[in-house]
């Protein structure tokens, strides 16, 4: 299996390329291969960047040759949502109102891998604005599940996990505002985590909402997310909301939770609320099974109840488009961006609702409007406000939970991946697909999606979610890489084998995903 | 508190898209009316138990005084600032002209 | 141009009540939000940084010290500090407005409830409430190019220049103010010039009035008499010295009593001061589009000031105007009359600055309400934008020194005036130093005698006012650079040697 780059989790990867057994060059070149090979059907990435990741590959490998410390993943490419800045490439958040963009900056998190000489591979594809369940609200058409190419790879970040699940990429950011990085994880099968609120930088994150947004890791492994964690997270100046505290190291706890395999002590609650009728039979099976192997392994099983998790995606529905309507008005067409003159010339404000007509696709409309409508002046009280105090509510309910429980658990989501199209013309079905992932964002606690097997009816990828107190994020990677383990051994190997075939570029009957396809960059990949 | 059918006008609909300046359609109006009052009636649902007592929650994880010293750092360079723009003349961003009044 | 009732015949049949928000730019080194320099005189978007711009992923964090002055400013306002103080959105589209919403304080501001003591020309006390003080962030600046006026109408197109985005600002805010009657113009005057006085004595703004550091929104409403109902108020924007304050308020006031008097109703709206007519003129009326939709800054966390701070902030606040008056008054031994003069032509600060850097009061107040107050109302500005107290302290030393005669000394300031640098570089520039070369002086009075050689004979007769016509022809040889009183005591020991 090493012959083949591209399936290595990064952990191992960069093993070997600490050991100069395999230069960054070559890690990098399998990876662009692979997106060559498969992404033409996938499109998981908006824009690719070869030329300028192999020129920092190989440097890269000359540095590491003439003796400098680059690091514990040195040359280890990486895939980077498009929602965040990066100098070196377009950043357009999939909108069609930032075509071509580049920004004068790199977002923190970029920055950071940089400096840890990660090798950004290029940028991946997503709902407008990180609005959507499923890519298809991508601007530049949607991304195929790996596991089906005729179903969503969840979303907003459904572009990070499908490259992740199709080896195009050993790992990659994410942005989780509502479950952008655990529903796609669990959807496609690999690992997402959201970080505590303010755990990682939001400086560069092309802002949805900002009291909800949260940059992540997105991998094939629990250890592989924890060591992007450990570059990505810390306190940065530049983020008003970012905490300003010590973490601990989460690839060492990770690492800690595998070796263990044990969980005797550990009390797991799992919420009530987030189960039960509205879930796939498959989901709720192997969710179950997840259980059992965490009781077996020594965890303590406690039901506990979230009475207001029920009001959580009201809240997620009134707080989010207000803050979105906020966040996008930027988007004019004056300073930056796409800008459309009406018919025969106008005023600017004419040119600015043109523009704003034009660029934004009907999910980005449908929000802004709602946002608009929760916040203007005789409405703010019944929705923005009472949104704002069932986030109280909800916080409370955490703070019960884990007064009982270490970690809670849920489904990360109710169903296994869903066709295109099923519930595009349904925004309110496409919105309660998030319900077991937004109360995390409300509460600001972290989460991760896991894969714990296949659903029997489908054949699709599972996730359990696991959430643990704010800025307690190492309970989830010893936990996890615990339960990751346990799984892996039942299973002989993680799930991620089990993926089938992909077409690839030399393969037949290659047809382009559904909807528009042109890059943000104008071109193709 | 709204009233208990929360349908959505299309004059709602238009008043709001000329709020957010968004030029709609007619028909992306009608679409919008109809899905902002079902989406409405179900978002509603958080009156329920929102109740006085209960304090409001704006920020996740509750800090305070966060503050930068008074120190000049970097800014951006001219071209990098009209790097992005549409259109500039002169150094400054250039729009077309404005009828209504400064606020 | 609207119809006008009669000042007095307006305040006979209505009310006026009044209302001010003052907008303070503060002179921190950088922006409200941004590290970019606080500096907005340069080339057009030189001083932006990314969150000025509204750039995509861009965000903000306070500056401290904007903080500290707004609190301070409040405590100066006899306010109370916020326990818990936030930062919200004014949303709304500009293009001047770079994130296209304003992050400013709503529901919880840093200062509230206080009242400033207002001194009239008479020495009348007045006390203005104060409702709130509230940090926020200036806009960007907007050039209309085309049309013939330069002014929005009619123009083809705008050009924004982003380098005053973000720049800190105070706005203070005043309750309704009832009972000012036929005083309202000069109150409205008289209460901009305390706020401006109070500002720089902490040192938190330059509070230039025709730079715009120190803003002015008048709103004016009249009551007509017998009925306790309020009427409608207008906003009159774009008011940048204190003589238009007053002429503003009393002209809104003139203005609306003859809509009212005519059976009309006055429009809440938004109206436009025009400095040449002496007129306001409407802009934006109120309406839907004022729909703000405020909600908390999320990008911000709340400012909870310590007790403690509030403290040792207040115990460093500079005394109050009022206080820095009594002070003055006593420190120069001037009389009554003298003093009011001062206060009338607002000049007690830059008195007080000229003397502290080393001129003689009686001197500094000859020169501001003399000369330099002449030169500003030919000119309609401030006195205090003519010359700085440090240039007039170091002209009234070359004065005293005998350097320069007063005549001299007033050629100075025109130069100084006109850009021409410090007193020292005029001097040096137009060769204006007083001739102190006996020499030169005597070849002249040796010159004139010689034309008028009766002059000897009268002086040595006693007859010394003869001397005068001596002195005059010298004058006049050395172009009026040269000491009166030396060439006369030349002239008599010329005349008695």
């Amino acid at each position: 299996m090493t012959d083949d780059l591209t399936r290595l989790p990064a952990a191992e990867l960069a093993a070997l390329l600490t050991a100069r057994e395999v230069s960054s060059v070559e890690a990098t070149r399998a990876s662009l291969n692979r997106i060559a090979a498969v992404d033409g059907d996938l499109h998981a990435f908006l824009h690719t960047a070869p030329e300028a990741a192999l020129r920092t590959a190989s440097e890269i490998d000359r540095r590491r040759a003439d003796g400098y410390d680059v690091g514990p993943l040195g040359g280890v490419p990486i895939a980077i949502k498009d929602v965040l800045c990066t100098k070196d490439m377009p950043s357009t958040a999939a909108s069609k109102i930032l075509e071509g963009w580049i920004p004068p900056y790199d977002a923190t998190v970029v920055a950071r891998l940089r400096s840890a000489n990660l090798v950004p591979l290029g940028k991946t594809n997503m709902d407008e604005f990180a609005m959507g369940s499923s890519t298809e609200h991508s601007a530049y058409g949607p991304t195929r599940n790996p596991w089906d190419r005729d179903r969503i790879p969840g979303g907003s970040g459904g572009g990070s996990a499908a490259a992740v699940a199709a080896f195009e990429a050993p790992f990659a950011l994410g942005s989780d505002t509502g479950g952008s990085i655990r529903q796609p994880a669990a959807v496609t099968g690999t690992v997402g985590v959201k970080p505590t609120y303010g755990g990682v930088s939001r400086y560069g994150a092309i802002a949805l909402a900002s009291s909800l947004d949260q940059v992540g890791p997105v991998s094939r492994t629990v250890l592989d997310a924890a060591l992007l964690h450990d570059v990505i997270g810390g306190h940065d100046p530049r983020d008003s909301t970012s905490l300003d505290e010590l973490w601990p190291s989460f690839a060492d706890a990770a690492r800690a939770g595998r070796a263990a395999g044990d969980l005797t002590g550990v009390r797991v609650g799992v919420v009530r609320e987030l189960g039960g009728d509205g879930f796939q039979a498959g989901v709720r099976q192997r969710f179950d099974e997840a259980l059992a192997v965490l009781a077996a392994a020594g965890a303590e099983i406690v039901e506990v109840s979230a009475p207001h998790f029920e009001y959580a995606v009201a809240a997620y529905y009134l707080i989010l488009p207000a803050e979105a309507s906020s966040n996008l008005a930027k988007y004019d067409g004056v300073r930056f961006g796409l800008r459309v003159e009406p018919e025969g010339g106008g005023t600017v404000e004419q040119v600015m609702a043109a523009t704003r007509g034009a660029g934004f696709g009907p999910e980005v409309k449908r929000r802004i409007i709602l946002g608009t409508y929760a916040l203007s002046a005789g409405y703010y009280d019944a929705y923005y406000g009472s949104a704002q105090k069932v986030r109280t509510l909800i916080q409370r309910d955490f703070d019960a939970a884990f007064a009982s429980s270490d970690v809670l658990v849920s489904p990360s989501a109710p169903t296994t991946a869903f066709t295109f199209g099923e519930k595009m013309d349904d925004p309110l079905a496409m919105y309660l697909n998030d319900i077991t992932t937004i109360p995390a964002n409300l509460a600001g606690v972290p989460g991760m999606g896991l894969p714990i097997g296949l659903a029997p009816e489908d054949g699709l990828p599972v996730g359990i979610q696991i959430m643990a107190p704010a800025r307690e994020d190492v309970r989830l990677y010893r936990i996890g890489a615990t339960l990751e383990a346990l799984l892996e051994e039942k299973w002989g190997g993680p799930l991620l084998d089990r993926l089938p075939e992909l077409e690839t570029a030399g393969s037949a009957h290659l047809a382009p995903p559904p909807g528009p396809g042109t890059e943000p960059d104008g071109g193709t990949r | 508190m709204p009233d208990e059918t929360s349908a959505i006008t299309t004059d709602q609909v238009q008043h709001l898209a000329n709020l957010a300046r968004i030029a709609l359609t007619p028909d992306e109006i009608a679409h919008l009316a109809v899905e902002l009052g079902s989406i409405v009636d179900s978002v509603r649902k958080v009156t329920e138990v929102a109740t006085p007592d209960v304090p409001a929650t704006s920020h996740p994880i509750p800090l305070q005084n966060v503050f930068r010293q008074d120190v000049v750092g970097e800014v951006l360079t001219p071209e990098q600032a009209l790097a992005g723009a549409p259109d500039s003349f002169d150094g400054r961003f250039r729009v077309s002209a404005i009828l209504g009044e400064e606020q | 141009m609207a119809a006008l009732m009669s000042f007095e015949e307006a305040l006979e049949k209505f009310e006026p009540v009044l209302g001010f928000e003052v907008h303070v730019e503060l002179s921190t080194a950088t922006k409200m939000f941004s590290a970019a320099p606080n500096d907005f005189g340069g080339d057009p978007n030189t001083n932006i940084a990314p969150v000025d711009l509204g750039l995509p992923g861009s965000l903000p964090v306070v500056n401290e010290q904007a903080v500290r002055y707004s609190i301070s400013l409040g405590l100066a306002l006899g306010c109370s500090i916020a326990e818990s103080s936030r930062f919200a959105r004014k949303n709304y589209f500009y293009p001047d407005t770079a994130k296209n919403y304003q992050i400013s304080q709503y529901d919880e501001p840093i200062a509230f409830d206080g009242e400033v003591e207002v001194e009239l020309d008479d020495g009348t006390l007045v006390k203005i409430p104060i409702e709130r003080a509230h940090m926020e962030e200036d806009a960007g600046k907007l050039t209309h190019v085309g049309g013939s006026t330069g002014r929005i109408q009619g123009a083809e197109y705008s050009l924004v220049d982003y380098n005053r985005a973000g720049v800190p600002l105070v706005e203070i805010v005043t309750r309704m103010i009832f009972g000012t009657e036929h005083r309202a113009p000069e109150i409205a005057r008289a209460y901009v010039a305390t706020i401006r006085d109070i500002v720089r004595s902490l040192g938190v703004s330059e509070a230039r009035m025709e730079r715009g550091n120190l803003r002015c929104d008048a709103n004016v409403s009249l009551r007509r008499r017998g009925t306790t109902t309020l009427g409608t108020r207008t906003e009159t924007k774009n008011v940048n010295s204190l003589r238009s304050v007053e002429r503003a308020v009393r002209y809104e006031i003139q203005r609306q009593a003859a809509v009212l008097d005519a059976g009309g109703t006055i429009t809440q709206e938004t109206r436009h001061w025009h400095e040449d007519t002496g007129t306001t003129s409407p802009g934006r009326p109120k309406s839907d589009a004022d729909d703000y939709r405020y909600f908390p800054e999320p990008d911000l966390l709340p400012v909870v000031p310590s007790r403690q701070l509030v403290a040792e902030l207040r115990a460093a606040l500079p005394e109050s105007p009022a206080a820095f008056r009594r002070r003055l008054q006593t420190e120069y031994g001037f009389t009554e009359s003298e003093f009011r003069d001062i206060i009338n032509a607002n000049l007690l600060v830059e008195m007080e600055q000229t003397v502290a850097a080393g001129a003689a009061p009686a001197q500094a107040r000859k020169w501001w309400l003399g000369e330099i107050l002449r030169i500003a109302n030919a000119r309609g500005v401030e006195p205090g934008t003519l010359i700085s107290p440090l240039h007039l302290s170091e002209l009234i030393a070359l004065v005293e020194t005998g350097m320069l005669t007063d005549r001299l000394g007033r050629q100075v300031l025109e130069g100084v005036v006109a850009g021409e640098g410090s007193p020292d570089d005029v001097v040096e520039a137009r060769g204006l130093a007083v001739v102190s070369d006996d020499t030169a002086l005597l070849a002249a009075i040796d010159e004139a005698l010689a034309t008028q050689p009766d002059v000897l004979a009268k002086i040595r007769d006693g007859k010394v006012q003869a001397a005068g016509a001596v002195i005059g022809a010298v004058m006049k040889a050395m172009k009026g650079q040269a000491d009166a009183a030396r060439v006369r005591e030349l002239v008599l020991e010329r005349a008695n040697s």
